[in-house]
Formats: structure tokens, sequence, C-alpha cells
């Protein structure tokens, strides 16, 4: 039969206030709803069923549920930032002005091109991706996962930003309460009483669940429990918000729905719920499951529970003829409600051979005809339900007599919501009796304490008539996996399990046939369940069809893995606060804003932000590095060192610590000095640098690189805590406290002697440090040098580092004063052959692979890493050590590149005897420089080694000593 | 248009010493050196202008008027002469906000994973706001949020997003 008007029906909808028409958009069409329809009850409201295609086939799909396991009405939202693909109109409010699409359609829904993949379908099996696509094996990547990837697929990823607010909220509750059903709200009011701080989640708009719509009475059930909840002060109780994942000792993620309707109020879109549960009911209700007859995936098969639901929940009318089909008492109430409507019922299909229970006969009382076992043979229509063929449940499918309809509902009984119970280890068990997995009171979900943090109520515990007084007895649900039980392979390859992903029975059973004997492993093969809505409908059907397909009982093939999210949440609330500035915390020096506005090119440390370099006007990043080296060289330059680590440590101990830490000797390091020390893992590892200031008889500040601030510190924490307790030291984090700046250059000191002070810097010999003011401000001076020139490191307070900043900017404008960035201490460093961390170490370097056997004591009995680096391997004369490398023409030889050797190992690859670690151009020399760990490399001075490029060039490079400039040392002394 | 949550406002002027010391050994001389009494664990003890936070077995930390900081780092020194101590400055290297507001909670419940519920004033809370560490505890009509210095803007920035009319946490 055709369908016809009015799909609004005249009276209900309980949830619908038809006093405010809302426009909105489907595929361009201008169309209407009213308050308080969903997407797919407004559709359908406008006769519109189809409402998209399937993934693979691009079958017409319509409607097939009322809620959150929808697995076919997926449309396209919104549009610029506001896009989002694959909503489900069953829980997507209406909203004025909406603009809705239908997806994974070409050109149109109603007329796709792609749908000639359905007279394909023979030849698109179970595994065909695995079994055709496998040679020639480039033509995977080029030619067959395009084209696939372009015709499957549903919704479009969106291209813009987006333009709404997300945020994240932390709650913390004695009991969370999840469903906000009858069996919830119960559960709540019973625990609220004994004065618990309780939360109720409900991921609908309303409250009841599906009480209100099955039992005359039940509003005001449940009327009379919010009444009671609200009343309590320990009581939260939250609509629209979906609990999407439960996780270890109590941790419950949901989402709140908070302006999905009204974009422009300004407020955040979503929220993301992080709970701290102590325990946790869930009382998530069950889902109707589907009927596998042929040809169930016809626009117009609905469940039963979800025809209902359109009919007195939203007052519209699926359609005007509806025919029940099922397996147990409930889906008498879709014909009940349909009969109630106005709408006709033409008849009940009933698998069972016996069905006298009071809902049957209340539906023969109303004069629907029942028809008991019997099924559906096959359904007539293509792209809306037109009739069905009625045969005997238990044969073959031979066509009894055709039964005209627009609308199909069916129902193969319930399966408990255990998707939360399951997530963090809650075990099922199979209820023979009721033909559906439930929750094992036995084998609870545990908590800290080892017992179990999850109970479970209501229909999620497999309780289906768990509305108290409000139920009547019900007859006896009748397992059906396929309808009629004896269909043959024709019928069962039209008989649909997973409606997103196209999988049907027949490829189940092709799964069993062809060896997967693991329900996770035909999942994959098949895909069943694998789509957006991760089989909500369809897993159970599915692993009911492989036990038989393997003739094993449903427990013993089990289910798959239930994960997190329950349905699907948008990156952005997961985001929630952390995006544009404030995606992720920006560390600044006090003199960040000064680097700022002086045009300073920044590069990430860390969190922290550097100044690569000040390019002025005109300059590129390279030529800013050049004259900023050349301006330190040769007059003097400052650095913003204010994020280089400082710790200070002190104690009776602190030597004795430091010793321990560093590969030399601290303890011995006179009271105003300074020592370069170097700090291995127990492994031997370098793993920080820097130098060390003995502040007084008992404390020591030790500078660590600015990676190293937070890390080191805490290392050094751990060997206090965990290893010496009984040392007497303390340590403190100083990092934050100083702004540090360095002036380097031969005229540091005549610039520095400018400023007022009571440092006598004549007096300050290398590595030493002083302490008094410098231009009023309390300052500590260590003339220290990272550049190899006549330097200091000027620490203050750094509330005063930019005043410090801008008065040296000022009194050395005559010397050419230029600030300088990373890049340029990178060069300079490079230059005099001292090492970075993380450039010449890896996490596998010891400091006696960078000739730094000098700093390391020969005779402290230990310190970390000693022993590792006596091992065979790091005493191996083949390591790679560090030289100097000289190109051999003007060309910069990359950093990482490899020196190779003769011949190939094993693996065919060129063998390699070296690699760059270090590769600049030195504006100082006019040359490229390079530091490099090389087999044998200081023994091979003067030798020339091959480094070929990607393009097939080969550039080589010279053997050196790694000092470059000024050999002597003599510059450090301006 | 809805009220904003809370006000979030920088405070300036306010130094903070760190100290680490035995709090058994030391604790007497250190109340009488400082005025306050030693915080029992994760607490806070006030004179409305002083206030010293338990930060771990043995660490204390001192927060005062800038003016006072001076005074009370010698203080300090004398009162752990002898002792195997640690005293430092810290002022320059904190970032100070304070939130109030009557739903001033509400803020911090959407960046700290704290339970505000039960953090009674003369509590002192160790955590993090969203990224960044922070440490807060309860002033008369709010909620006072110390952090670093380096990350301040940021601080600034998620607590006022976080504060945005209109946002509360109550169920709607």
């Amino acid at each position: 039969m055709t369908r016809t008007p009015p799909f609004r029906l005249a009276q209900g909808g309980r949830l619908i206030d038809r006093a405010f028409q809302i426009p909105f958009r489907f595929d361009g069409r201008h169309l209407r709803g009213v308050t308080g329809d969903t997407l797919a009850s407004a559709l359908l409201a406008n006769g519109q069923m189809l409402m998209g295609r399937s993934f693979k086939y691009h079958r017409p799909r319509g409607p097939i549920a009322s809620g959150a396991e929808e697995p076919n009405a997926l449309l396209s939202l919104g549009q610029g930032g506001r896009f989002e693909p694959n909503q489900r109109a069953t829980t997507t409010p209406l909203v004025a002005g909406m603009v809705t699409r239908s997806q994974n359609c070409w050109p149109s829904l109603d007329a796709d091109l792609m749908a000639v993949n359905n007279w394909l379908s023979p030849l698109f099996p179970a595994g065909f991706y695995y079994k055709t696509f496998i040679h020639p094996r480039p033509f995977w990547k080029h030619l067959f996962e395009p084209v696939i990837r372009r015709s499957a697929g549903l919704g479009a990823a969106p291209v813009e930003a987006d333009p709404d607010r997300y945020e994240q909220a932390y709650a913390f509750a004695d009991l969370v309460v999840v469903g906000g059903g009858i069996a919830g709200l119960t559960a709540a009011r019973d625990a609220a009483a004994s004065g618990q701080r309780v939360i109720v989640l409900e991921q609908a708009p309303h409250w009841g669940g599906r009480t209100p719509t099955d039992h005359p009475g039940g509003q005001a059930a449940v009327d009379a429990l919010l009444a009671d909840l609200r009343g309590r002060e320990n009581v939260t109780l939250r609509r629209n918000t979906m609990a999407t994942g439960l996780y270890d000792h109590g941790y419950l993620i949901a989402r709140e729905a908070i302006a999905d309707h009204d974009p422009n109020a300004g407020l955040p879109r979503q929220r993301l719920w992080r709970i701290r549960a102590g325990h946790v009911v869930t009382a998530t209700g069950a889902l109707e499951r589907p009927l596998s007859f042929a040809c169930n995936d016809v626009p117009g098969v609905m469940l039963a529970s979800a025809v209902r639901d359109f009919i007195t929940d939203y007052g519209v009318a699926p359609g005007q003829s509806i025919l029940v089909v099922t397996n147990n008492d409930d889906a008498y109430r879709t014909a009940l409600a349909a009969r109630a409507a106005g709408l006709d019922v033409p008849a009940i299909i009933d698998a069972r051979p016996l069905a006298d229970g009071a809902l049957p006969q209340a539906a023969r009382e109303a004069g629907i005809r029942v028809l008991t076992g019997t099924g559906i043979a096959k359904v007539k229509g293509g792209k809306h339900v037109e009739a069905a063929a009625i045969c005997d449940q238990s044969g073959e499918g031979r066509v009894l007599e055709t039964i005209a309809c627009d609308v199909i509902a069916m129902s193969g009984g319930w399966s408990p919501v255990v998707h939360l119970w399951s997530h963090c280890g809650g075990k099922l068990v199979w209820d023979d009796q009721a033909a559906m997995f439930r929750p094992d009171p036995d084998r609870p979900p545990l908590g800290a304490d080892g017992k179990g943090n999850v109970t479970v109520t209501g229909a999620a515990n497999g309780d289906l008539a768990c509305a108290g007084d409000l139920e009547q007895p019900e007859g006896a649900t009748m397992p059906v996996w396929v309808m009629p039980a004896r269909a043959p392979y024709k019928l069962r390859t039209k008989m649909w399990l997973d409606f997103q992903n196209d999988v049907k029975v027949s490829d189940v059973e092709l799964a069993a046939r062809e060896g997967y004997a693991s329900v996770e492993h035909t999942k994959r093969y098949t895909t069943l369940g694998m789509a957006t809505d991760q089989g909500k409908v369809s897993n159970i059907n599915g692993l009911a069809i492989l036990s038989a397909a393997l003739d094993q009982p449903i427990p013993q093939t089990g289910t798959t893995t239930f994960r997190p999210p329950y349905t699907p949440l948008t990156l952005a609330t997961i985001a929630a606060e952390a995006r544009g500035e404030a995606f992720q915390p920006l560390r600044k020096t006090p003199i960040h804003g000064w680097h700022e506005t002086h045009g300073a090119s920044f590069e990430p440390v860390g969190q922290w932000r550097r100044p690569y370099c000040y390019p002025q006007g005109a300059e590129d990043r390279h030529a800013a590095v050049n004259r900023e080296i050349l301006a330190v060289r040769g007059g003097v330059g400052t650095l913003d060192a204010s994020t280089l680590g400082k710790i200070l440590v002190k104690g009776p101990d602190a030597g004795r610590f430091l010793d321990m830490l560093y590969t030399n000797m601290m303890s011995t390091l006179p009271v105003g000095k300074c020592r370069y020390g170097l700090m291995c893992n127990e492994n031997g590892f370098l793993m920080d640098d820097g130098v060390v200031a003995r502040l007084s008889e008992d404390s020591w500040l030790c500078h660590t690189t600015t990676g190293g601030a937070e890390r080191i510190h805490g290392h050094m924490e751990d060997w206090l805590q965990c290893e010496w307790w009984d040392w007497k030291v303390y340590t403190a984090n100083l990092t934050e406290q100083f702004a540090q700046i360095a002036v380097a250059g031969p005229k540091a000191r005549a610039l520095l002697e400018r400023l007022p002070g009571t440092i006598d810097l004549a007096a300050l010999p290398f590595m030493q440090w002083a302490e008094g003011e410098l231009a009023g401000i309390p300052a500590r001076i260590f003339r220290i040098s990272f550049s190899g020139e006549l330097s200091y490191e000027i620490a203050v307070p750094a509330g005063r580092g930019l005043e410090l900043w801008q008065t040296l900017q000022r009194e050395g404008r005559d010397f050419g004063i230029t600030p300088y960035g990373t890049e340029a201490m990178h060069v300079m460093r490079a230059e005099k052959g001292f090492i970075m961390i993380g450039d010449e170490t890896d996490g596998t370097i010891i400091p006696q692979d960078l000739g730094l056997d000098w700093a390391i004591s020969k005779k402290k009995p230990d310190y970390i890493g000693k022993r590792a680096q006596k091992r065979l391997h790091m005493t191996d004369g083949n390591r790679w050590k560090l030289v100097g490398i000289e190109s051999l023409s003007d060309k910069v030889i990359p950093d990482g590149a490899h020196a190779v050797a003769e011949g190939t190992n094993g693996n065919g690859q060129r063998k390699v005897q070296g690699r760059i670690t270090s590769s600049y151009h030195s504006p100082t020399l006019g040359k490229p420089i390079a530091m490099a760990l090389v087999r044998h490399g200081p023994a091979r001075m003067g030798q020339v080694l091959d480094f070929p490029m990607p393009s097939g060039e080969v550039l080589q490079g010279r053997i050196c000593d790694p000092v470059f400039y000024d050999k002597e040392g003599s510059r450090l002394n301006g | 248009m809805a009220e904003i949550l809370a006000q979030v406002a920088r405070i300036e002027g306010l130094a903070m010493i760190t100290i680490r010391a035995g709090l058994a050994r030391a604790g007497d001389a250190l109340a009488e050196a400082i005025g306050l009494a030693i915080p029992d664990r994760t607490g806070i003890t006030t004179d409305g202008t002083r206030s010293l936070g338990w930060m771990s077995p043995d660490e204390l930390l001192l927060i005062l008027p800038e003016a006072d900081r001076d005074e009370a780092l010698q203080l300090l020194e004398q009162a752990l002469a002898g002792e195997h101590a640690l005293v430092a400055d810290m002022s320059d290297a904190r970032a100070v906000f304070d939130v109030t507001g009557p739903h001033a909670d509400d803020v911090i419940a959407k960046l700290s994973p704290v339970d505000l519920a039960h953090l009674a004033p003369g509590t002192l809370r160790r955590s993090r706001a969203a990224q960044t560490a922070a440490a807060f505890w309860r002033i008369p009509g709010g909620l006072r949020v110390i952090g670093f210095r380096s990350t301040a803007d940021y601080l600034g920035l998620i607590l006022s997003e976080a504060a945005r009319p209109g946002t509360g946490l109550a169920p709607r």
C-alpha cells in the first residue's frame, strides 16, 4: 500500500506542544515541526520516512528506533563551523531554523546512484575487502583504498572550526544513578532517604523512561518520585546528560547537552562531567531487538516500541496501517496504542504457538487479528513498506498470505543495556528463560576495596516488568533468531543484522563457515557492530546467529567487549576549555612581553615560548641569527635565560647528595664558585647538565636545562624520598622566582660597570659568582659562559627582570647591544664545541661518548650511573664518539645525516658509522660547522666521511676537533 | 544577561615564603616566630593578613603582605638556627587570584578535580586548574587560588572563562 497522510495525529503526543510550530530544512526542503519534536518525529510528521542510505550497499533507510540505539537515521546538521555529521535524528531535539541533510547518497537521497552496490551485493560478501584487494600490493594504497573510501563512509568531516564553547566540570557523589526511568528514580529515592549524596543522570530531556508511555498512570508515578527527590537537598537531578563511560575507581564520564537547542544563547554547548562516584547504580533500561526476516531493512520496518513512542509521545503516525510482528507480549502494546490512535492494525504476527496473556487478550478484544505461530517471510516494497508475506514460523517461508501495510512494528525481545556495567569489568550471564544477557550479580565491577561498586536495577537487570503496581503479567518471550526458523539461504541474504554497516545473517554464517569461531574476530571480519551505533540493536542477534552456525550455546560464544563511549562524543566536548589560547598553558618569562613587542620569532621549548631570534625589518630568521651572533662576538648581547632550572639544595648532607647526582665532585666546590656538572640516570645515560654554584656551607644552587627543571627536581625528590630518606637534604625549585639574563660579549663588563652596583666585576673571576645590587636591584651575578665570550648571567627577582633587561638595552645602546635568541645561543655553543642535551644526547649517550671524561670523577666511590657505565657495552671501544665535522663544500650537512660505511647489513641496508648531532652555518667562521658521533672518531682526525642525501647527492665532511672557535679560551676574558 | 558566576581578580602585593623543616621539632619555634599556629595536615591557619599553609609533611607556605617579607625571612632564619631547614622567598614565582561571588565554587569545580562540598574553611588544597598546578583555599566570599607566575595568563584566562555568565552548574 502507498503511504498516505495525515502523518501528524489529530490528538496525543505527550512530549509535544502543538501551539508552537518550528520551521526547519531537510535536504533543502522547508518543513515544519512542533515544540518537543525530535528531528525524527518532525520528519515522520512530514511524511519523510526515508532518512538515509546504508554504509555499504546504499540501501534506502528509515528510522527503526526512537532513541540512542538508532542505526539508520543519521543526518548532517548545521553549516560551516557548526556542521556535524552522523547525528541521530531520534535523539536530536528539533531547533527552529535547523538545516539538516541526509548522508551517503549521491546525487540525492531519493535517487542514489551508488545504490548500484546493492545489485552487486552478491559480490560483496563478508571479508570482501580482505579477499579482493590483496594483490598487487601497491594498488591498495593508490587505487583501491581511495575508491573504497569515497564510496563508503557516512557523513563528511567538518572543515571549519567549531564556533561554540564547551566546558567540563567535576562532581562527587556517594551514589550516581544512571537512568531516570522508574527504576532509577526509585533507587535514587531509596538511597536519598539515608542522606547520601545522590546524582541522577538521564540522557533524555524528560524523566520516566518508558513508564509514562507504556503504562496508564505511569506519568503520575514518575511525578510522585520526582516530587520526592526534588524536595531533597542531597539529590541532584540532571537531564540531557548521557553517561558515556564508567572507568576504574567509580570514575564516570557524562555529557550534558546545555545549549544544543540554542546555539546563540552564549552558553557552553555541551559540558563533560567527570564524576567520582562512591557507588553507581545502572538503571539504563533495555533496548528492543529487531527480528531477522527478509528485507527487514525496508523503511517502515521499525521497532515496536519506537512505533508506539512516535504515536504516544509525539503524536506522529509512522504509517496508517501498522502490522505488528513479535515473539513477546510487550509488542501488543504497540498494536493497542496504534488502534487507540485511530490507526489500522491489520494483524499481529506472533511467532509463538500460543499467546493468551493479558495483552494478547486485550488485543483480541479490541478486534485485532492475532496470528500465532507465524512469521514474516519477506517484506514487500523498495523505499517504503508496502506489504508483508506471512508464513509459518517453523517452516521455510512458504507464503500463507500477503498483508498490505505501510509500517511493520517488530519486536524480537529486549536486551538490557549493560554497557556501563561492562565498561570496567562487570560480567554478564545468559538468561535462557528471558533470552538475554544480563549483569551477573556475583561478578560486578570491583572498587578499590575489592567489593562491587556497581549495582544494577530495573530493565537493565533484565527485570522488564519493573514498574511495580503498574505492571500486569506477561507471557514468556520465545527466542527467535531467524524468521522463519528454516529460512533458506536466499532469504538469509536479505535479513539485516547490522543496519548501519550492512551486515546480514548470511555474512555471519559465512564467517562461521570460513572458520571464525571467536565473536571478536567475527565482528571485525564482518564489521558487525562496528558502526557508530556500536551494534546496539544488532549485537545479540548477531552472536545468536554465530552460535547457531557454530552449533554451540550462546553463552559459549559470549559477547564482544563493550567500550566507552555509550554514544559518540564530539571531540570539542572532550577538549572542553582546552582550545584557542587555552589549548595549553603557555609559560612566559617576566620578559616575554618585551620579546613580543620587539618582534621576536618564538620557538617552543617545553611549554615555554623562547625567542628564537629577533628579526629586524625585512630580515629572515637566518639573517637575524647571523647578525645576533656577530653582534655578541663583536660587542655585547643579552639572552633571556630565565627558563633555566634553578634548584636550591640545602642541608648537612647536600654535598654528599650532589656527589651522587652529578658525575663530578660538588662537595669540594668552594663557597662562591661555580662548576659545570653532568647528571646521569641509573643506566649511565646523560640526562641533564648545568652549572652548580655553591651558595653557602650547606647550600648549592643547581642550574638545569630549560626542559629539565621540573624533571630534575622530581628526580632529586625521588632519590631523597625513596632511597636516601634519612639524608638531611631539602630541595626547592626556585626556577620561577628569578629572571636570569645572560650578558655576553667582549663589552659585557664595560656595559655592566655602567650600572650602579655593589659588585666588583673586575674582581670576579671566571666560574665564580657574587651577590649584591645592580642598578638598584638585588642580584646574583654568575660569571659563566655558554658562548665562549666574556659573559655574566644575572639573576634578579622575577618581578624585576623586565626592569633590568630594559636598563641593559638602554645603557648598552652605544655598544650596539643586541638581544639574541636561542638559535644564536645554539650556534655559538657549537662553535665552541659545547654539547647540548637533546642534540648531542638522545637518551642513549654516556658522557664518555662526548669526550667529557674530565667531568667524571675518578675519586668518588659512586654516583648515579657509575656502575652502568662500567658495563661491557658502555666501555666498548666501538662506541661512536664526539668529533667535529668540516663540510667539504659550502653546504650545511643536515642535522641527523648518517655517515655511511662500506657494505650492507643483514637487511640489505647500507652500513653506517656515525651521524651528525648538531649542524649550523657559522657566521663567525663563515663556513658550515657540525658535531657528530663517529665510530673511533677522535682517532680518525682528518678522515673524510660520506653523508648521502635523499636526493642522491653525497655530502662530504672531514673529521676535526669539535672546538671550532677560540681553542685557547682567551675570549672568556673579553 | 545573567551575572558572571564570580569575580576573578589578580591579587598583587603578597609575599610567599617556602619553609622546609621537621615540623615536629621546629614547629613551636616556627609558630612563635610567625605568630600563627602550625596548620594540621592539609590545613591553613590565618590571622586575616597572614596565612600559614601546610604543603607537605615537612613543608609550609607563609603568605603575608610584601612589606613584611624581609622581617619574616629574618625571624624564620633565627627561629630555625641550628635546625636542618630551608627557607626560600618564592614571592616572585607565584600568581594569586581571588575568585569571589555566590558561585565561586562552580568556577573551581570546572577546573579542578576537587570535591568542593568537602573543602572546609581552613583547608588548603594542592591540585591543578585544568593543565596548570594550582592550590586554593576558602576566603571570605570565595576562594583564593595560587599558581605559577609563568602560567598566570593561562590561569587568569581559564578562571574567567569558567566564570562566564549563565554557566552555573546547578541543574537546569
